[in-house]
């Protein structure tokens, strides 16, 4: 078992000294497209997609320098400037675990990017959007390649931000204005706990930059209620982050943005940010059976059960892959809390979901495209032979989620199941449970879909989508076939990745013929062979039937927006009535009150001046006798 | 001796008197000359500003005549880090407010169409804003007490009438309980100032001569008491707060860009200044109750602003939730919470400012503060929208932007000092990063219910930003952009100042991170 | 032998601060002041014979003076009140209140 490799200052130039300008790039087709705004309507989507090539480009030339750099070497910190005078310099941190994050993010953004050209091609503020998925990019870079909390955390509301644009693109749209906010709120009660994190960090370790927490770690040893506090803290901030349980609320409202949208930010990347802060701050979660590494665990397990069931009742296509974006998140996290030897697996399944989830994603946008954005499965079917490419990227996407031998999700998804049944048998069993439930909601997503009877609306004409579009589904799903062996077999993710996150105390080894890999197997064919009776040969009800009260619980995301609007919008808005009255009745009362008693008084007080100078005289002569005998009583005279 | 602080202040009053002195219907000219001389006192103070040496003595720039001899007053001027960026604070929000109110004191149109004639001609209007001018340049380049103490009351006079004369329908109401509430506040100052004259003994009223005199620590508490009260008016503190909303809502724009961004930082400057350095032991001991206080208005501000239905109100209700931060900053005593809540003052007036000039300009277009009455603003005027967004997001301390790194070392600062070896102040840090969350919620809730949804019928009319607008706000979220990536030029010249405060309140809490920087 | 004065002092004043507060004619009203003036006068001389010096005398004609000063602008005023209403009562004359 070793840590992390020591992250050593980078000197010399090359393109790791340059790395910052991955996160350049797009900033600054950002800032050009927002500051030129119409101007940049004819070229706008070509600068966009070109920054976001351009950063892809630094990205790979960085892990290439990285490859060619000795194990022990490959932490690289570089420094840009100083930002807070005492406190944090702005610097950037190469290590394996970040470049793989920079090659995530550039690659299947650029995919992205390229998709969106065609797919917004008829809205009139296209260039905007490429604006918000620049500022996006940018952001997410800083995320994941800071080398210190506060540039981590600038990052991490960066992409905030960009969610929160883009959710509310079509902000004309009140449920799209609606969902953009609460994303934003949730996520801001998650960043609460990743603040008050930061503050317990800088207090116990008097430093937030990675490389100086890592000596101080492997100096003392962290022990204790502090850090036991930092790790829960952060796990919030994940949680808000990555839509785990008990934040995971906005995430299927947050399918109100533009398609392409949902499959960079709501699926491949953005919504990963927890599971790498977790990873990331990989100290704070050890020893694995500590209480915080735990909790990660069971937050995970809960949520991809809960994700799960949500996407088995939901009719919204974008709906039901927003429940296995939860789902598959929730795997993640139940691979990161097991520590050192469930970090490949987890990274390595949050890199191939991005592929997979992000090919879902648009093969869900280029059927949407050719439905006239209808997103009811209720009235898709039978499109297989009108949208011959979207379905069978989509189809190998659905492979690999549902974890087909030997297709990308299989490695991955086995992995973490093998490692969680190992550690944490509860949990284990619980995500083996969880992958047999996915086999049968994203079977049922297939079936609906593509197969079946057309349920069409009556001015739907199904068509491919354009080349534009087609193509990067094409390469997403070559991903989703071949990564995931490629990442996990003979350790390839999990030996380059440990000078990063350290290593386990065994080799974990990929098992084939695993019980619980089997036993997997078997649940996934149940589901899918269930959604095909129920689905596939069935005919689909045009009207969702009322279902079972189970069907009704999941269908109200499991009343998560229930128990929030319950437990909090309403005692907040009762406590916010209360408060702007008591400010204007109470305080202001008081205030007010007092102002007019001193006017009232004086009104009164000034009917004594009568007018008749002899009252006065009297007044006069009563004020010097009172004097006269006060004087004498003293007996000061 | 040097000129400098006597020429910035006698600037902005010649252009004053020149400007009232214009000959009637002469409005045009009157704006162009007061944009003229305001321009003028920000380049001057620029230049003044690249003067100061960061490693130097405290107080720069100093000029110091004879005033009052008989009780040793004088005219005493000079500039530590913390005023320096004050007055440029100011200097830079002046030029920007002229230019803003262009058509503030021409008369609005209110909601139901009547118009609100102001009580005052235009270029009374433009005068006053220059007189205010040089008296926020002298409020905080005064280091004599009793000199100051002219300033602070004197501050009132040109913002009583700008509220009185040009202000909204309650202007009235609005402006006497401003000038009541400053005055109850300024009168517990003077007998603080007075008797700390007789008390300390040394027949003169100049700051550094008075610091570390005061050593009974009855007689420090209620001195302290004295200054801090009116400190407490002005910044405002919870519960001497309801003066402000009223004020903010019903000020024209520009003047209420000028009291909540400059006039109320006077408040927080003087506790940081007066307070402590003079009072140093009353200070620590009224600490937990101050940060309380402070927390109360971080939180009760947040929740009460979420509450209301008029945007100007709303704005001035989250200010009271930021001048909390500061004063938790400034009472934590700690170099990062002190050096956060000096920050703060100055990030506060940009991101504040540039937030009541896009609500003055959405106002403007429809005649009401009312959020109700607003919707889809975004699809007509893009731009407008844009900008509102941007300065609202600076409001919620977005980070990134700058008042992020105030807010975020004010909580922290907080939360890691060490002054007084209680769990206190980590709990009030952490209480108050729930502000984080209810930030959130009120602006982008005013957001959502303002520039997004469907368009309202009479937003539809609305034009998008002209050249002028442009100019007022762009330069502003600049500098918010700008100081929330590179805050290290103010900073560089804040710390050295705070240091200096806490080496005079005698609390040993160096900075947090000395082994993190620089690596 | 003082106090006899100051007896005859404190009843001048007495008479004459009665004078003022029950007559209505303003130039009797303004008679009676005189009179409590002059029963001061009256016990700052007395005193200062008790005392052997000057300074009640001093004091006494610095009254006569500021007396004499009274009167003229006194009388000034009550004759332009007799001019324009047509009465010298004190009552009548009092618009000037709340």
């Amino acid at each position: 078992m070793e840590s992390p490799a020591e992250i050593v200052q980078h000197t010399a130039g090359g393109m790791i000294g340059a790395s910052w300008l991955m996160i350049a790039f797009p900033l600054l087709g950002a800032a050009i497209l927002l500051i030129l705004g119409r101007m940049t309507n004819r070229w706008g989507h070509l600068l966009g997609v070109a920054m976001s090539l351009a950063s892809f480009v630094v990205a790979v030339l960085t892990f290439l320098e990285i490859i060619g750099l000795p194990a022990e070497q490959r932490r690289q910190a570089v420094h840009l400037y100083e930002f807070i005078p005492g406190m944090v310099d702005m610097g950037l941190l190469i290590d394996p675990l970040s470049i793989s994050f920079a090659l995530l993010i550039t690659g299947v953004g650029s995919l992205i990017h390229i998709y969106s050209i065609g797919y917004m091609s008829h809205d009139p503020e296209r260039r905007r959007f490429f604006s918000y998925l620049n500022l996006f990019v940018a952001a997410m870079l800083l995320l994941v390649l800071a080398d210190n909390y506060v540039g981590l955390f600038i990052g991490w509301e960066g992409v905030g931000l960009a969610s929160y644009l883009l959710i509310g693109f079509w902000q004309f749209k009140p449920s799209a204005a609606v969902a953009a906010k609460k994303a934003f709120i949730v996520n801001r009660v998650g960043d609460f706990g990743l603040l008050v994190g930061m503050f317990i960090i800088l207090a116990t370790f008097h430093t937030l930059t990675f490389s100086e927490l890592g000596k101080q770690i492997a100096e003392h040893p962290p022990s204790g209620g502090a850090v036991t506090a930092i790790g829960l803290l952060l796990l919030l901030g994940a949680c808000g982050k990555s839509a785990q349980l008990p934040l995971q609320s906005w995430l299927l409202d947050a399918m109100e943005g533009p398609t392409p949208v949902s499959a960079l930010i709501h699926a491949a990347t953005m919504v990963t940010a927890g599971v790498y802060l977790v990873v990331r701050s990989g100290a704070f979660f050890f020893p694995p059976d500590s209480t915080q590494a735990i909790a990660v665990s069971v937050v995970g397990a809960a949520t991809l059960l809960a994700g799960a069931i949500i996407g088995c009742a939901k009719d919204d296509i974008k709906k039901g892959l927003a429940g296995s974006t939860m789902s598959q998140i929730g795997y993640m996290m139940l691979g990161a809390g097991l520590g050192p030897a469930g970090y490949a697996f987890a990274i390595g399944h949050l890199i191939t979901h991005g592929f997979f989830k992000a090919d879902l994603f648009l093969g869900a946008g280029s059927v949407m495209h050719g439905m006239n954005d209808e997103v009811n499965m209720r009235k898709y079917g039978g499109l297989r032979k009108h949208m011959p490419i979207t379905f069978a990227t989509f189809f190998i996407g659905y492979l690999a989620i549902i974890g087909f031998p030997l297709l990308s999700g299989y490695f991955t998804k086995d992995g973490i199941i093998e490692t969680a049944v190992h550690h944490q048998p509860i949990l284990g069993w619980l995500a083996v449970l969880g992958a047999g439930i996915t086999g049968f909601y994203m079977s049922r997503m297939v079936f609906m879909t593509f197969f079946g009877e057309k349920r069409w609306e009556k001015d739907a004409h199904p068509h491919e989508s354009p080349a534009v579009m087609t193509w990067p589904l094409m390469i997403l799903s070559i991903g989703a076939l071949f990564l995931g062996g490629y990442l996990i077999l003979s350790n390839r993710l999990y030996f380059f990745l440990s000078p990063a996150v350290g290593t386990a105390e065994a080799t974990p080894e990929f098992d084939f013929a695993s019980t619980a890999g089997l036993v997997t197997l078997a649940l996934v064919a149940v589901g899918a062979g269930f959604a095909w009776v129920r689905y596939g040969r069935a005919e689909v009800p045009a009207v969702a039937p009322r279902g079972s009260f189970l069907t009704t619980f999941a269908r109200r995301d499991l009343y998560g927006d229930a128990l929030n609007e319950s437990l909090f919008m309403r005692p907040g808005q009762w406590l916010t009535r209360f408060a702007v009255y008591f400010d204007n009745r109470g305080i202001d009362g008081l205030v007010n009150g007092l102002a007019a008693g001193i006017g009232g008084t004086s009104g009164r007080l000034r009917r004594i001046q009568t007018g008749f100078a002899r009252s006065y005289a009297l007044s006069i002569l009563f004020g010097a006798a009172l004097l006269a005998g006060a004087l004498l009583l003293v007996g000061n005279i | 001796m040097s000129p400098w602080l006597p020429i910035l202040m006698a600037v902005p009053v010649l252009g004053a008197i020149v400007v009232a002195l214009l000959p009637k219907g002469s409005d045009k000219l009157a704006k162009q000359a007061t944009l003229l001389v305001s321009l003028v006192v920000l380049v001057l103070t620029l230049v003044m500003a690249v003067q100061f040496k960061t490693g130097g003595p405290r107080f720069q720039f100093q000029a110091v005549y004879d005033w009052i001899p008989s009780f040793g007053v004088k005219f005493g001027v000079g500039v530590d880090g913390i005023a320096l960026v004050l007055i440029a604070l100011s200097a830079v929000l002046v030029p920007i407010v002229v230019l803003a109110s262009w058509h503030d004191a021409d008369g609005t149109q209110s909601a139901d169409g009547t118009l609100i004639t102001p009580k005052r001609s235009v270029k009374t209007y433009f005068s006053l804003l220059l007189v205010l001018e040089a008296m926020m340049i002298g409020v905080f380049a005064s280091t004599d007490i009793f000199l100051f103490y002219v300033f602070f009351e004197a501050m009132l006079i040109p913002m009583y009438f700008m509220i009185g004369s040009y202000g909204g329908a309650q202007r009235s109401y609005a402006a006497v309980k401003f000038l009541l509430y400053s005055l109850f506040g300024g009168l517990l100052m003077l007998v603080a100032v007075i008797a700390l004259y007789v008390v300390a003994g040394k027949g003169t009223f100049m700051f550094p001569e008075l610091v570390g005199v005061i050593q009974d620590p009855a007689t420090q508490k209620w001195l302290f008491a004295g200054f801090f009260i009116a400190f407490a008016i002005k910044a405002p503190l919870w519960p001497v707060h309801t003066w402000l909303p009223d004020a903010a809502a019903q000020a024209p724009a520009g003047a209420a860009v000028l009291l909540v961004g400059v006039l109320d930082k006077v408040g927080t400057f003087g506790m940081l200044r007066f307070c402590l350095e003079l009072f140093p032991d009353a200070a620590k001991a009224f600490t937990m109750p101050i940060v309380v206080l402070a927390v109360i208005s971080i939180i009760y501000g947040a929740i009460v602003a979420i509450g209301q239905t008029d945007m100007k109100r709303l704005i001035a209700y989250t200010s009271i939730s930021h001048f909390g931060f500061i004063v938790m900053g400034v009472f934590a005593m700690s170099q990062v919470s002190q050096s956060g809540a000096a920050l703060y003052m100055v990030n506060h007036g940009f991101a504040t400012g540039a937030l009541f000039l896009a609500a003055g300009f959405l106002i403007a277009r429809r005649g009401s503060p009312h959020i109700a009455d607003y919707g889809g603003v975004q699809k007509v005027t893009p731009l407008l929208a844009g900008f509102f967004l941007i300065a609202g997001l600076a409001g919620l301390s977005l980070p990134g932007l700058s008042s992020f790194v105030s807010e975020f070392m004010v909580m922290i600062g907080t939360y890691t000092s060490s002054a007084f070896g209680s769990g206190a102040l980590a709990v009030a840090a952490i209480v108050s990063a729930l502000a984080v969350i209810l930030a959130a919620v009120y602006i982008l809730w005013m957001v959502q219910r303002t520039l997004n949804g469907p368009t309202a019928e009479p937003v539809k009319a609305f034009k998008d930003l002209n050249v002028r607008e442009i100019v007022v706000l762009a330069p502003l979220i600049a500098l918010i952009i700008g100081f929330g990536f590179f805050p290290k030029p103010l900073l560089d010249v804040i710390n050295p100042t705070v240091t200096q405060t806490l080496v005079n309140v005698k609390v040993d809490n160096p900075a947090i991170a000395e082994k993190g920087a620089g690596q | 032998m003082t106090t006899h004065y100051l007896v005859l002092s404190g009843l001048l004043f007495a008479i004459g601060a009665m004078g003022v507060l029950i007559r209505r004619n303003a130039i009797v009203v303004f008679m009676c002041v005189e009179l409590m003036l002059n029963a001061c006068n009256l016990a700052f001389v007395a005193f200062a014979r008790q005392n052997g010096n000057l300074e009640g005398q001093i004091i006494a004609f610095f009254v006569m003076v500021v007396a004499a000063a009274e009167v003229v602008v006194g009388l000034a005023i009550i004759v332009t009140i007799f001019r324009t209403r047509r009465s010298a009562s004190v009552d009548d004359a009092n618009l000037l209140k709340y």
